[in-house]
């Protein structure tokens, strides 16, 4: 990300692909620095390439830079859905820290990441490996896989309450076969969190798992093969010549599932309302309640932002802690 | 199919192999329950939607269901509205970001080297966290409840520029060069040169466009009023479930009905979805 910051990195790393346009008319200068070129010629491209950037960069200013920024503003005051706003101030943070649901919803949230992201990357690593070229109908398995990923999220949700329901699915199944109910999974304490993951899972793995899968595809048969030679086991084989190829692809698929999962809501909305009592409530369903059910959007911001912070902080450990597993060829 | 043919032969093996076979078949059908289970319920008589033991087909296959869907609740509506939604921000969003991504990558410019790197940087904001922001600017804009509120807000995410920009750098040059010895400026040379190469890209960036606004929730749930004349499929999927909470084949029906387009999309054209998620990280969730 940082390799273009700089004024002399940006034409270096572009020499391959990009030469500098000659005027037309003119002999085409290949090997000529571009500010080696006409003042003129520099002067009307300038003026094309701010005039192609605007549309995308007004719009990106306007609906996503002003609005961060206007959140972190709002998180200082106090600010009704209606009414007047005052400026209070770290008060709304002093507030969330002193609320003990706000707490509850942090735990459950992390509670949710540690389940759900090691499940994800098990289920979609295992199946992705399981998927080689040579499995017949691959591409079949693989869109089957996908299928709840790219679908509407409302309509998967909808369907698993209609298993994890009592007399639904699950607890049918269970009762004509070993004669029990099966527990009220999204009313019980102990069993509403994991009914949430566990929808979650199966609903989000495809996406790691196609990217693995296509990071697989790519490790060279040549070290595979040296690999075999030498005796090595399948399992040796994936953790010691596969996993270290794909680990970039790990890294990346281990950070979105973080971010996206510390953002977790329409399931658990939607199969719990956060329920039983508060058991399943998640930090973006908290910040939701607080700014559209009370009303309270400064309090709801703030809210937000501590979620920002987290997911920054995370997504910073990462990068630092990447050195040691992630091989970059 | 080619490869690793040196280690199957022998009987054992292949043994071994087709036990393998069966056992991912076997993953790949308790993968499928639910949505199979779904499509099933979605044809059954409602009387029948809850019976021990589980039946998968009830005494009659009713396809009135899936008419019943549309007069229950303005279904046909919230399909058009998703539609326009999506078709409307996702054109927005190409359009945007081809030019940008050729800005990115092609036209030198004072500032590209400040503004591309912001570009990245908002990446990196969760949407989750712009909800609260953004619909106060709409409080302030008078778009509460209105369709450019669903539209226009999602319709700059950078990441389409990003990936145009890639696209954009692996053109050879000399594609500019005949152009510009022809006589074309920046502009004839971009429309004429550079959008039909780069259709494949703005191809894969459009469906995953499409699709996100199409699976949209927090946003629709948050900003739409009048959920009977502006809701998008699952807000209004879930009004629909919150009223016809019994209804369990209908609300399965319309389940039905809200995956089949994107199914379609995604058996149509897994190989472009592939590539744009592998490259690019599009898609994520």
């Amino acid at each position: 990300m940082t390799d273009v910051t700089t004024e002399q990195a940006a034409p270096a790393e572009e020499e391959v692909v990009t030469v500098p346009v000659a005027a037309p008319g003119t002999a085409i200068a290949v090997d000529e620095e571009p500010e080696a070129r006409r003042p003129a010629e520099v002067g009307r491209r300038s003026w094309w390439g701010a005039a192609f950037a605007a549309p995308h960069s007004i719009g990106l200013a306007l609906f996503t830079v002003v609005p961060i920024v206007a959140s972190l503003v709002v998180s200082f005051m106090n600010w009704p859905m209606i009414g007047d706003h005052t400026w209070t101030g770290l008060e709304n943070y002093r507030r969330l820290f002193d609320d003990p649901v706000f707490w509850v919803v942090v735990r459950n949230t992390a509670e949710y990441v540690i389940l759900y992201v090691p499940l994800n990357l098990v289920v979609s690593l295992g199946l992705a490996a399981w998927l080689t070229p040579r499995i017949r109908h691959r591409h079949i398995f693989r869109v089957l896989f996908f299928i709840p990923t790219i679908t509407p999220l409302v309509a998967n949700v909808v369907v698993w309450r209609m298993l994890y329901q009592p007399d639904g699915l699950i607890d049918a199944t269970l009762q004509s076969t070993l004669g029990e109910h099966a527990p009220n999974f999204l009313a019980d304490d102990t069993w509403a969190m994991f009914a949430v993951v566990a929808m979650s899972v199966w609903a989000g793995f495809g996406y790691n798992m196609l990217i693995f899968s296509a990071a697989l595809d790519a490790v060279p048969d040549s070290q595979i093969e040296a690999a075999q030679l030498d005796g090595a086991s399948a399992w040796r084989t994936f953790w010691h010549v596969k996993f270290p190829a794909i680990s970039p692809s790990i890294f990346f698929a281990t950070m979105m599932t973080l971010i996206t999962s510390f953002q977790v809501f329409t399931q658990p909305f939607l199969l719990t309302k956060g329920g039983p009592g508060t058991e399943t409530e998640t930090l973006v369903q908290y910040i939701y309640n607080t700014g559209f059910q009370n009303q309270q959007l400064g309090l709801a911001s703030a809210g937000a932002w501590v979620l920002f912070v987290i997911i920054l902080g995370i997504t910073a450990v990462q990068f630092l802690g990447q050195k040691r597993w992630v091989h970059y060829e | 199919m080619s490869s690793g043919g040196t280690r199957t032969t022998g009987a054992a093996p292949r043994a071994r192999q087709a036990i393998g076979y069966l056992i991912l078949c076997l993953i790949a059908l308790a993968f499928m329950a639910p949505l199979i289970y779904m499509v099933a319920t979605s044809l059954k008589p409602e009387s029948e939607t809850f019976t021990t033991p589980p039946a998968l087909w009830g005494s009659a296959l009713r396809w009135q269901n899936y008419t019943d869907v549309f007069s229950y609740l303005p279904f046909a509506r919230f399909i058009l509205n998703g539609v326009l939604v999506a078709a409307v921000g996702t054109a927005i969003n190409v359009t945007v970001a081809a030019l940008s991504g050729y800005a990115f990558s092609r036209l030198r410019w004072r500032g590209r080297n400040v503004v591309f790197p912001l570009f990245l940087a908002t990446l990196m904001i969760p949407q989750d966290v712009l909800v609260i922001p953004m619909y106060v600017m709409m409080q302030n804009l008078g778009w509460v409840d209105t369709f450019q509120a669903l539209i226009i807000p999602w319709a700059f995410t950078a990441l389409g520029a990003f990936l145009l920009r890639q696209f954009f750098l692996t053109v050879p040059q000399e594609l500019d060069d005949a152009a510009r010895v022809d006589g074309a400026g920046t502009v004839r040379t971009f429309l004429s040169v550079m959008v039909p190469l780069a259709r494949p890209t703005l191809a894969v960036l459009a469906v995953f466009t499409f699709i996100s606004y199409w699976n949209s929730f927090l946003w629709p749930l948050v900003i739409v009023n009048d959920v009977n004349a502006r809701a998008t499929i699952p807000l209004g999927l879930q009004a629909f479930f919150g009223q016809q909470g019994n209804e369990w084949s209908l609300v399965m029906a319309a389940s039905v009905i809200s995956m089949l387009p994107t199914v379609i999309i995604l058996v149509l054209l897994q190989k472009h979805l592939v590539r744009g998620i592998v490259t690019s990280g599009l898609g994520g969730r």
